[in-house]
C-alpha cells in the first residue's frame, strides 16, 4: 500500500463528503452470524469532531470528479479544487482496517457523477458487494444513490446496504430549479419510488420466508440543504412530512449551509451557517415523528417561521395556552408529551410512577422534568399557591429571562478563569 | 447503628440483606472492606458469604422483581461505586416491604437513585463501547487499554464478542489491572505484567507495521471531516471528556 498517495486520497475525498449530515449508523438490525466481521444495530458514535459532530461512520466520496455543476456544491465540475479517486479494493480495505480497529460502525459512501449515473453506482455498488461476500462484512453500510440510476442498480444496492440516501438537496423544486439546473426532481423521486416499494415487498417476503435476504433493513433517508435558497420553515418542514408519508422514509437530514463558493445566486462567503435554525428544524423533526405532532400545528400561514429563540414545543405551547394546564396525575400520555420540558423519558417515567402515587414538584424534578419549563403548563401534587394568570407572552420572557442568567453566570464563571 | 462489612460481591451483598432481616436490624450502615476487628470499636458484624443465604434472598427477589429489574440491581452493584451499598440495600427493601413491583415507583427515593446509578454505568458501558481503540498486535490479537470511572469491562464483553468474532482481541483495564481475552471461541478473565513490556521501544516493536499507517489515516480522516465554520469546543468536550483523550488514536 503507498501509504502517502493514499493518505492525500482520503483527505480529499473525506473533506469534500463532510457537508453530507446523514452520518447516523442506527436503525438497522444485521447480525454477525456467519462468524464474520462486525454487526449492524447500535448506532455508536465513536468520536467526535471539534464542531461537535457525531463520528460514527467512514464518510467519503469514491470520486470527487464531477460531470454536473451544482452551484451549492464544492465538487462541482466548474470549481477549482484537487481531484482524486478511490479504487474499488482501497474502499474496502479502509472500512475493514478501521471497523477491525473500532473506529467506526461501518460506511458511508457517496460520489461525484464520473461519467454517467449508471456508472457511478455501479461502483458504489461494488464496493458493498466485496464488503458482504469477500469480507463477511456485517458492519453498517449506507449508499448515496446517484439520481437517475437505474431500477436494476438500486436493486442490487438494496440487497448489500443497509440504508439508501437519495438526497433532495433542495426544499423545493423551484430551488433545484435555480442551484442545480442540469439536476431534475424527478430523477430523485424514481428512485424513492422504486426503493419505497421495493421494501414494502421484501418486507412482506421475509413475513412467510425466515430466510429471504435483507433489503435496506434500515430503510431510506435524504436531505435537504437549508439556507441556500429562501424557502420557510413552512415550506421545509412541510416538503419533509411529504416525503415521510409517500416514501416512508426513515429519516430527513437538515443541513445548514456552509458557505463554499462565490456564486451570485448564493449567499454571501461570509454568511454564517445558520446552526440556530438547523437545530429548530431537528426538534420540529422529532416532534412530527415521536411527540405526535401534525407539521401545521409547528408552521403555518400565520407562523411560517420557527421561533429562533425558544424551542418549536415552547413555541406551540405558548400559542395554544387553552391547552393548558395539564394534570400530570392524569392527564394522558399524549398530552403529557406536549409539555414543554417534559422528553419522551420523563413522560414515560411519570405514567409509570404515578400508579404508585400522586407525583410532586419534588418528584418531577427527580424523575426528569426540567421544572423552569415545565411549571407553567402543569398542575400536580402541591398545597403552595401558584399562578395561574400569565399570558403565554409572559411565560416567554419568564423563561427566557431565567435562561439568560443562566448563560451570564456560565460566562461570568469562564471569565473568571482568566 | 450497626455496621456490616462485606466483601464486596453481589453474594455478599445478598448476604447481608438476609443478615439484616434475620437480626431485625433496622438501622444499618454497609460497607465493603476487609475485616479487621483492632480497628472496629462500634457495633461492627462481619458478613460471610453465604452461597445458600444468598440464593434465598435472590429468590425471593424474584418473585418481586422481573428478570430486567434483577439485571438492573445486579448492574447497579457491579458498579462498585463508592458508599452506595445503601442505596442498594433500601431499594431491596423497599422491594420486601411492599406487595406490589415496585421497581417503576420513581417517586420513590431509592428507585429513583438506582435509576440514576444505572445511567450513570450505563453510559460509561456506551462511551466504552465507542471509544475502545484497539492496535494490532504482530501475532494478529488486537489490543486496547481502558481506564474506566466504574467498573464495566464484565458489562461490555458481549458486545464485542458479537461483533469481533473472527479476530483476537484483549481488552485491559489498566486501573483495575485485568483484562478480557478473546480466542477466536472463548473470552477468559485475565492478568498482564507490564514489568518487562513497559518500554515504550518494546511496546512499538509489538505492533503490526500496518498499525502506524492506519493509525495516521484515522488521524488525517479525524481532521479532514472537521468543520472549521461550526466549531464548538463545548460540545465537543461534552462528548468526548478529556479523561478519555490518552486512549484515544485520533486525539493523542
Ligand atoms: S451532482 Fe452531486 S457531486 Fe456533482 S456537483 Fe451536483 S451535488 Fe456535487
Amino acid at each position: 500500500m503507498n501509504a502517502e498517495r493514499i493518505t492525500e486520497k482520503l483527505n480529499i475525498l473525506a473533506d469534500a463528503a463532510k457537508y453530507d449530515v446523514s452520518c447516523a449508523s442506527s436503525g438497522s438490525k444485521r447480525k454477525n452470524d456467519n462468524k464474520g466481521l462486525g454487526n449492524a444495530s447500535n448506532g455508536i458514535c465513536h468520536s467526535y469532531t471539534e464542531d461537535g459532530r457525531c463520528v460514527s461512520l467512514l464518510k467519503i466520496l469514491l470520486t470527487n470528479h464531477c460531470i454536473f455543476d451544482c452551484a451549492y456544491c464544492v465538487s462541482r465540475k466548474n470549481n477549482d479544487i484537487k481531484r482524486a479517486a478511490f479504487t474499488v479494493q482501497e474502499v474496502v480495505d479502509l472500512t475493514i482496517n478501521f471497523y477491525r480497529r473500532n473506529y467506526i460502525e461501518g460506511l458511508f459512501l457517496s460520489s461525484g457523477i464520473f461519467k454517467d449515473a449508471d456508472y457511478t453506482m455501479e461502483r458504489l455498488v461494488r464496493v458493498a458487494k466485496k464488503l458482504r461476500i469477500e469480507n463477511n462484512f456485517n458492519g453498517y453500510i449506507h449508499l448515496k444513490s446517484i439520481p437517475g440510476a437505474s431500477d436494476e442498480l438500486m436493486r442490487e444496492a438494496g440487497l448489500y446496504a443497509d440504508r439508501l440516501s437519495v438526497n433532495l438537496e433542495m426544499p423545493t423544486e423551484a430551488g433545484l430549479k435555480l442551484l442545480a439546473p442540469e439536476k431534475n426532481r424527478q430523477d430523485m423521486i424514481n428512485p424513492m419510488n422504486f426503493l419505497k416499494n421495493e421494501i414494502i415487498l421484501r418486507t412482506e417476503e421475509k413475513k412467510l420466508f425466515k430466510r429471504a435476504p435483507l433489503f435496506a433493513p434500515a430503510g431510506q433517508s435524504t436531505q435537504v440543504i437549508i439556507g441556500a435558497t429562501p424557502e420557510s420553515d413552512q415550506q421545509v418542514l412541510q416538503s419533509a412530512s411529504y416525503f415521510y408519508k409517500s416514501f416512508n422514509l426513515k429519516r430527513v437530514y437538515y443541513s445548514g449551509y456552509v458557505p463554499v463558493l462565490a456564486d451570485k445566486r448564493l449567499p454571501d462567503l461570509n454568511t454564517s451557517v445558520p446552526l440556530v435554525r438547523e437545530n429548530r428544524l431537528y426538534q420540529a423533526d422529532w416532534l412530527m415523528r415521536f411527540y405526535g405532532f401534525h407539521v401545521n400545528e409547528i408552521v403555518n400561514n400565520q407562523n411560517p417561521l420557527l421561533d429562533l429563540d425558544i424551542d418549536p414545543k415552547l413555541s406551540w405551547a405558548i400559542r395554544n395556552m387553552q391547552a393548558f394546564p395539564v394534570d400530570i396525575n392524569k392527564a394522558d400520555v399524549q398530552m403529557i408529551l406536549r409539555v414543554p420540558g417534559i422528553g419522551l423519558l420523563s413522560a414515560q417515567k411519570i405514567v409509570s410512577a404515578r400508579k404508585f402515587a400522586k407525583l410532586s414538584w419534588e418528584q418531577l424534578k427527580k424523575i426528569g422534568v426540567a421544572l423552569n419549563r415545565a411549571r407553567y403548563f402543569i398542575v400536580c401534587k402541591s398545597n403552595e399557591f401558584e399562578r395561574r394568570d400569565l399570558t403565554g407572552n409572559n411565560i416567554k420572557q419568564f423563561i427566557l429571562a431565567e435562561s439568560q442568567s443562566k448563560y451570564n453566570k456560565n460566562t461570568q464563571t469562564q471569565l473568571n478563569l482568566f | 447503628m450497626y455496621t456490616l462489612v462485606y466483601d464486596g460481591t453481589f453474594e455478599g451483598l445478598l448476604t447481608a440483606v438476609f443478615e439484616i432481616y434475620d437480626r431485625k436490624l433496622f438501622h444499618v450502615k454497609l460497607i465493603k472492606g476487609e475485616w479487621r476487628t483492632s480497628a472496629m470499636f462500634e457495633e461492627v458484624l462481619q458478613v460471610i458469604t453465604d452461597e445458600h443465604r444468598a440464593n434465598r434472598v435472590l429468590k425471593g427477589l424474584r418473585k418481586k422483581l422481573s428478570a430486567a429489574g434483577i439485571q438492573r440491581l445486579y448492574i447497579a452493584h457491579m458498579a462498585e461505586m463508592e458508599n452506595e451499598e445503601s442505596a442498594i440495600v433500601g431499594f431491596i427493601r423497599y422491594v420486601f416491604d411492599t406487595d406490589v413491583n415496585v421497581e417503576e415507583d420513581y417517586g420513590n427515593k431509592y428507585v429513583m437513585r438506582l435509576s440514576e446509578i444505572l445511567k450513570m454505568v450505563r453510559r460509561e458501558k456506551h462511551r466504552m463501547e465507542a471509544f475502545i481503540r484497539f492496535q494490532k498486535l504482530k501475532d494478529e490479537t488486537y489490543y486496547a487499554a481502558i481506564e474506566p470511572d466504574f467498573n464495566v469491562l464484565p458489562l461490555i464483553i458481549r458486545h464485542f464478542k458479537n461483533r469481533y468474532t473472527d479476530q483476537k482481541w484483549i481488552i485491559y483495564d489498566i486501573k483495575r489491572r485485568y483484562g478480557i481475552h478473546y480466542d477466536l471461541h472463548d473470552t477468559q478473565y485475565i492478568t498482564l505484567d507490564f514489568s518487562e513490556v513497559n518500554k515504550p521501544a518494546d511496546v512499538i516493536s509489538a505492533f503490526t507495521e500496518d498499525e502506524k499507517i492506519y493509525q495516521q489515516l484515522w488521524k488525517s480522516y479525524f481532521t479532514s471531516v472537521n468543520i472549521v465554520a461550526r466549531k464548538n469546543t463545548r460540545l465537543h468536550l461534552r462528548h468526548i471528556p478529556k479523561r478519555y483523550w490518552r486512549h484515544l488514536t485520533e486525539k493523542i
